[in-house]
């Protein structure tokens, strides 16, 4: 078994109309036990901007920490927070200086840029970018995150409306993957304000 | 017995300038061999820059030791990145060694966040670079002083950094020969809304003030950049046709 497959993961992202929504899973198991229905992989980096990484949970702690301890000197050298397609160059040039021993993880961005217009992206464990204007997914549950997304999602959505998809679709997919699940965290952010909710599914 | 290098260091600390060592302070508290850097700027060929509303002007004489030298050969304004130029007065060599480095500089940020390097930052990186030079063993302090004009996210900036490594922003400066008869006729003539043409045609005023001999466009060289972001050197036509309309 792959070793990005070891605690199971699954992540969203969502572009709606002037606004985002970013979703994932809560569980965190060694293979197939459970060990932890309360996980957190969607880390906030600053108001407007939000990282997902699925993957082996270690490294993704690891990697988070490196994250934050860049974008603090970043705030502190530049005196402003970092824009979302920065802050995606950063993460993709930090996973690429381990590009023959990665963080086994698989990173999913998302946040609001100038003018508050949604920016979302995904790459792979060494770095390499994937822009989407619509969705992107990661985890032990990606197909069928694909397989929902792409008959869930429609353009332009209001924020209510993007939170009732993405949950939607995070919660049917989970429950055709054994290694993610047990609810899920998401969050539906607009220039104003911050939404956070917990989801509840089938907690098996 | 006495140790041999006991003796060496004895006959250094006897005679003792304080004007040797670049990072012993004299007992005024001054490090002399900065202030002898900021003479060799201040003997150097004159360098001024005006920020204007909607862009920068950076100009300099371009003195040639002989009317034999190719003047199309010698380059005194160079660009950083696209968006930044850069103007000196003082020891043209030190000045080609802060250009590489900072278009290094300029270029590891660009590999990193994709993104230009914004001039705050460029100017942030030259200046700590001029102070390690005040601070470590074998080197000398750079005998340049900077200009650099840049525009970008936060507007038309223009900077002055010193070979201590110090750097202010101002609305209009000069250096180098005539530093106070240049930077007087600029209090005069400086207003809020300028426009860059008439930075350009006050920056060549000011450098007519002290200008020895007949001012022509292949003894001086002007920078700008404008509102679309682009630094670039004036060519000696554009130059002609500004120097006409001054007359």
């Amino acid at each position: 078994m792959s070793i990005f497959e070891y605690n199971g993961s699954a992540l969203i992202a969502m572009v709606g109309k002037n606004c985002f929504a970013i979703a994932s899973d809560r569980r965190l198991g060694v293979q197939l036990q459970t060990i932890a229905t309360d996980f957190q992989r969607i880390y906030k980096v600053h108001d407007r901007l939000f990282l997902g990484l699925s993957g082996l949970a270690t490294d993704a702690q690891t990697l988070y920490q490196r994250l934050v301890f860049r974008h603090k000197l970043y705030q502190l050298r530049e005196e402003r927070d970092m824009k979302p397609e920065t802050f995606a160059s950063l993460v993709s040039a930090i996973l690429y200086e381990k590009r023959f021993g990665p963080y086994f993880c698989q990173p999913v961005i998302a946040g609001l840029g100038d003018e508050d217009k949604p920016f979302i992206c995904t790459m792979d464990s060494i770095g390499a970018k994937e822009l989407a204007k619509d969705f992107v997914v990661a985890g032990t549950a990606s197909e069928s995150l694909y397989g929902a997304c792409e008959s869930m999602f429609r353009p332009d959505m209001e924020p209510e409306d993007l939170f009732e998809t993405i949950s939607q679709a995070l919660l049917s997919s989970v429950d055709r993957d054994c290694l993610s699940g047990w609810g899920g965290h998401v969050y539906v952010v607009t220039p104003t304000e911050v939404k956070e909710r917990i989801l509840k599914g089938r907690m098996d | 017995m006495i140790h041999p290098g006991l003796f060496f260091v004895q006959h250094i600390m006897g005679d003792s300038q304080y004007s040797f060592s670049l990072t012993t302070f004299s007992p005024s508290g001054k490090l002399v061999q900065i202030e002898h850097a900021l003479t060799a700027v201040g003997s150097g060929q004159t360098s001024l820059g005006i920020k204007a509303a909607n862009g920068v002007v950076i100009a300099t004489e371009k003195k040639l030791p002989s009317i034999l030298v190719d003047e199309t050969s010698v380059q005194k304004i160079q660009l950083l990145t696209p968006n930044i130029g850069v103007v000196y007065s003082g020891m043209g060599p030190d000045f080609r060694v802060l250009v590489r480095k900072s278009r290094k500089q300029a270029e590891q940020y660009h590999r990193l966040y994709k993104e230009p390097i914004p001039v705050t930052q460029l100017v942030r990186e030259i200046a700590a670079v001029m102070q390690e030079f005040t601070q470590s063993g074998g080197v000398r302090p750079f005998g340049v002083s900077l200009l650099v004009a840049g525009f970008d996210d936060k507007g038309p900036q223009l900077y002055q950094v010193d070979p201590s490594g110090s750097y202010f922003s101002w609305k209009a400066s000069a250096m180098g020969k005539n530093v106070s008869n240049a930077k007087t006729f600029l209090e005069k003539r400086y207003t809020d809304d300028m426009e860059l043409d008439d930075a350009v045609h006050t920056s060549i005023l000011t450098l007519k003030e002290g200008f020895e001999g007949q001012i022509s466009s292949k003894n001086i060289e002007i920078g700008i950049i404008g509102t679309d972001k682009k630094f670039r050197v004036l060519t000696p036509a554009e130059i002609d046709d500004y120097l006409a309309e001054v007359e």
